[in-house]
């Protein structure tokens, strides 16, 4: 696949699509494109954080670690993004997320990443909104739990 | 005596001259034509003898007696320089044998200093007094009793024959001869005085540049360049005044002395031509008074410089000495080498009423007695500056106590010979020294103390060797051959350097450093003669790397290099060159400009080509990275050019972008395609490499190897399936092939495969054996900090010793990791058969339950003593610091 393809994928993945084309190139370029196979780990819960990956093909499940064993907590495919949480606030990563098929992945470094938020406020704004509509999904199912407890 | 010897033929050929003139030249005794004279007849009157003729003597014409006498003064030239030759070899073999003799006593005395020396001295200082102050003694050696002696030889003798000659004028030379004597040492006095501050400014300076190169980490990282900078300028400056002063000085005593040698000719031809004039003198006697008296002021003006040195030297030597001269330096004894193995120990390690302070009187360990049995692992913990540490030190003999001693058997430990102490005894503490050398001198460092195999020298080799002994004996020095295999294998446990590795590989594994240094070796380049046993399987390796990556389905992770495919994951150069070049003789610029590979590219068409895909390349680049900042992180991306490179590039698109390739000067064209050489296609991801351009790229890459001149031959390696490559690292060997560009964590995994891979086929040893190696620089600074802490562990543990003290020796590392390093040397080591006696400064006191015993140190005393369990249950100090 070509940068100009990669772009492509980007435009469509809503936290950058309000980013100029010109911008996505760049922020392709920069990045690693990454395979992975089934099964294999994008990254390990207790890892320290250095990268965030948007999927570009394939599907990965997200799962942690409790005292009963690994719990799988979602499931993610392409055009979304998955690791950002440890590099934004430089937590240990708090999930693992593993490749369910044959996965195409960018690999976007932290400082990178940081760079590019500093220099398009769009995209912070885009990221803002994935976290807070995250947050209140997250709220939402612990309310849930609770009540029925 | 050869001294006293020389001054007859040097006296004899004064009188010649005076002998050639009033003889033959002018003809006194040879009045009557054809009248001849009696030469060289020997003949003395001897008492009881009377008069003896021991040879009769010829008779010679006139002009015959001139020849004859004329070939004696030539004789007596000659007999003169040979003396003169012998002499100064002489004294130069003397001098130069002195100097290796107070340099090595210096140096010696250096390595017997007690510790505590060191902290007041400047190690730049030592080595400028050893290498610079005691450099003039040497050579004043030599000069000290020859010189005097002869040149007052030389000047006495040529006074005496001027008095000969004539009593007055002789009187008067001497006269002269007596003022400058009396006048110039005198005038030297404050010369002296200067010489000595300049060598005391000197010596500062040295000391102050040691600092600086010793301490430029701490000037950076405080904007102190500049207080550096005047501090040496301030110096300098000082120096400059004295140096200055010591000039003018000098010149002046020149000047006077100079002075006062030339009046002397001014009184001889007035007063000696006068006394010729009345008849009271001839004319012969004048001439060899004036030839005597040229020869008088050198002896002279030498003889009073020599006094000059001699003060000199004296100064310096005070100087040195006053430096060198230490309070309770080591007994030579405790030093002498012992080549027989030492046996264990076999009685506990005793501290009876220690008392240790530091240097400004401080108590750090007030009256302590304890006794640590063999066998027995001790933990000491205690808040840092406890007394804890200063006791480990004092057990590593770095400070020696103040009153108590340290015994073993009875014995105080200072006075046991190192041999025994310092092979029996092992001490680690965190500031582990590295000397400049490979990893594995430094790693067996601890078990260098004697040569024990006698090296075998044959032809020119042996006579050296016999030739260096006799001198070293000559000069005091001691005749150990540093070419012996000094390492002790036998006290490491092993019988030789071929079963080394079985003792030192689980050393390295458990300070955790093995990962390391197989990393290291990876990224060197390797001697194919001494580690032939892995570069000869190469091919095995290689093949064995396919088979593991095909079998655990990994096949993409390398992309092998193929003599006949393009390599997608490799650079365009690389691929159009399919080998390496051999640096420093070749470089990737100067092979672009050789002209055979300027013709394989231009008649393969690939200059257009690449040419072409260069601009498309430029513009890519441009377009991404235009509008950022010069220092923006993504510029680490860029690979091929610099953020300084792209208004460059901006300009030279905008002049080349829709023309042809031959508008372009042969500068630009160049300019273009280096950005192609370096494009690899899965990186970049332009999209510009199609298969038609890589066919020809492969086509290419055969060509230029076909009819390779033999310039290029010798410094370009093709890469050979069946061949190991020594001009690149141990890596790229066993690849032989480029890690996808795809794969997530390539070189990770491809490292932990080539770990266990390695290990299968039993070439992990040579690995490590590669990898130590390494040049660890001045006092090991390329390797971390980190990995010389856990070295130095290494180091004590491998000398096997009865008494192993480690002193908080791994502060560089994460709690974790010493936690691991602590279990691991505590656990696997211990009870893998050696079990020597550990006594462990904890940083960590959760540890404790790892030792058989845990001395508690509080405030310079020792608080609890006792096992683990009993000290838990005391509810004491100890209970509080594990909680």
């Amino acid at each position: 696949m070509l940068l100009k393809d990669e772009v492509e994928m980007l435009r469509r993945i809503p936290l950058f699509s309000g980013v100029a084309p010109a911008k996505l190139k760049l922020l392709a370029f920069t990045s690693d494109r990454v395979s992975y196979r089934a099964d294999q780990a994008l990254f390990r819960q207790g890892d320290m954080g250095d990268a965030a990956y948007v999927i570009l093909s394939g599907t990965a499940e997200v799962s942690v670690d409790t005292p009963n064993g690994q719990i799988k907590v979602a499931e993610v495919e392409h055009d979304s993004i998955v690791g950002e949480i440890a590099i934004l606030c430089d937590v240990l990563r708090t999930a693992t997320v593993t490749a369910s098929t044959p996965l195409e992945a960018l690999r976007i470094s932290k400082e990178h990443f940081l760079k590019l938020l500093s220099d398009y406020p769009e995209m912070t704004i885009e990221i803002m909104r994935v976290l807070a509509s995250r947050l209140s999904h997250t709220t939402a199912e612990l309310s849930e739990e609770r009540s029925k407890h | 005596m050869v001294v006293a010897a020389s001054m007859i033929p040097y006296f004899l050929s004064f009188d010649l001259p005076k002998q050639i003139v009033n003889g033959p030249i002018q003809g006194t005794g040879f009045e009557v034509e054809g009248a001849t004279q009696t030469f060289m007849r020997i003949q003395y009157t001897l008492p009881y003898f009377g008069k003896v003729m021991f040879f009769k003597g010829l008779q010679l014409t006139r002009f015959e007696m001139l020849m004859a006498l004329s070939l004696v003064f030539l004789l007596l030239v000659v007999i003169n320089g040979l003396f003169k030759l012998y002499i100064n070899t002489y004294k130069g073999r003397l001098g130069e044998r002195m100097l290796r003799r107070i340099r090595f006593e210096l140096i010696d005395r250096v390595l017997r200093f007690p510790p505590s020396q060191f902290k007041r001295v400047k190690s730049a200082e030592i080595a400028t007094m050893i290498k610079d102050e005691v450099e003039p003694m040497g050579g004043f050696t030599g000069d000290a009793f020859v010189q005097p002696a002869l040149l007052g030889g030389q000047a006495i003798t040529a006074l005496v024959f001027i008095i000969l000659q004539n009593f007055w004028l002789g009187m008067i030379a001497a006269g002269i001869v007596a003022v400058q004597g009396v006048v110039i040492p005198r005038m030297r006095k404050r010369l002296l005085e200067l010489g000595r501050q300049r060598q005391l400014t000197a010596r500062e300076l040295s000391g102050r540049v040691g600092e600086i190169v010793d301490g430029i980490g701490t000037i950076h990282g405080n904007d102190t360049s500049n207080y550096e900078r005047a501090d040496i300028a301030a110096r300098l400056g000082l120096i400059f005044s004295i140096r200055y002063d010591l000039y003018q000085w000098k010149f002046l005593v020149k000047f006077i002395n100079n002075f006062l040698a030339q009046i002397t000719p001014f009184l001889f031809y007035s007063i000696g031509g006068v006394l010729a004039l009345q008849g009271r003198l001839d004319i012969g006697q004048l001439v060899a008074v004036i030839n005597a008296y040229k020869d008088l002021p050198g002896p002279l003006k030498e003889l009073i410089d020599w006094d000059q040195s001699r003060q000199d030297v004296q100064v310096k030597y005070a100087q040195v000495v006053e430096q060198f001269n230490v309070d309770m330096l080591v007994d030579p004894h405790i030093q002498a080498v012992v080549r027989e193995p030492v046996g264990k120990l076999e009685h506990s390690l005793n501290a009876v009423n220690l008392t240790l302070s530091d240097d400004s009187g401080a108590r750090l360990v007030e009256h302590v007695s304890l006794e640590i049995k063999l066998g027995e692992t001790v933990a000491i913990v205690g808040a840092s500056g406890g007394g804890g540490e200063a006791m480990a030190e004092a057990f590593g003999r770095l400070i020696w106590p103040d009153s108590g001693r340290i015994t073993i058997d009875g014995t105080d430990i200072l006075e046991l010979p190192e041999s025994i102490t310092g092979r029996r005894i092992a001490y680690a503490a965190s500031d582990a020294y590295f000397f400049h050398g490979t990893l594995r001198d430094n790693l067996l460092y601890g078990l260098k103390h004697a040569p024990l195999t006698k090296v075998e020298y044959d032809g020119t080799k042996a006579a050296k060797y016999k030739w260096n002994i006799n001198e070293a004996r000559l000069a005091g020095n001691p005749d150990l051959d540093l070419n012996s295999d000094w390492v002790d294998y036998q006290s490491a446990g092993v019988t030789g350097p071929q079963d080394l590795f079985s003792v030192v590989r689980p050393v390295l594994e458990a300070v955790m450093i093995s990962q390391d240094i197989v990393d290291l070796a990876l990224r060197s380049q390797v001697d194919t003669a001494t580690h032939s046993d892995l570069t000869g399987r190469i091919v095995e390796l290689r093949q064995a790397l396919r088979k593991t990556l095909q079998d655990e389905n990994l096949d993409g992770l390398v992309v092998p290099f193929e003599p006949k495919v393009y390599n997608p994951q490799a650079t365009i150069g690389e691929n159009l060159l399919f080998g390496t070049v051999k640096r420093p003789m070749m470089t990737n610029l100067r092979l672009a400009a050789h002209p055979y590979f300027r013709s394989i590219l231009r008649e393969s068409g690939l200059n257009v080509d690449l040419y072409k895909m260069g601009l498309e390349i430029a513009a890519n680049a441009i377009e991404l990275f235009e509008d950022l900042p010069p220092d923006h992180p993504f510029f680490q991306q860029l690979t091929f050019m610099t953020a300084d490179d792209i208004p460059a590039y901006q300009l030279l698109l905008q002049k080349l972008q829709g023309r042809d390739f031959d508008a372009a000067s042969p500068d630009e064209r160049s300019n273009i395609i280096r950005l192609s050489f370096a494009y690899i296609e899965p990186r970049h991801r332009f999209g510009l490499l199609t298969d038609e351009l890589m066919a020809k790229i492969v086509e290419a890459r055969l060509r230029f190897h076909k009819n390779l001149p033999d310039d290029l031959k010798a410094v370009i390696e093709r890469y050979d399936p069946k061949k190991f490559i020594t001009s690149a690292n141990l890596m790229d060997n066993v690849l032989f092939g480029r890690i996808g560009y795809a794969q997530a964590d390539g070189p990770d995994r491809i490292r932990v495969i080539l770990r266990n891979l390695f290990d299968e086929l039993g070439l992990y040893d040579s690995v490590l054996s590669i990898g130590l190696d390494f040049d660890v620089g001045s006092g090991g600074k390329r390797i971390t900090n980190v990995q010389r802490q856990k070295l130095n562990v290494a180091r004590a543990l491998l000398k096997r010793s009865d008494y192993v003290i480690f002193n908080r020796p791994l502060p560089a590392l994460d709690q974790r990791v010493q936690d691991q390093i602590t279990r691991n040397i505590m656990q696997d080591l211990h009870e893998e058969g050696h079990a020597p006696a550990i006594i462990w400064v904890l940083a960590n006191s959760s540890l404790a339950n790892l030792f058989d015993r845990v001395l508690v140190f509080d405030r310079g005393t020792l608080v609890e003593d006792g096992t683990h369990a009993t000290l838990l249950e005391k509810n004491g100090i100890f209970k509080e610091l594990v909680s």
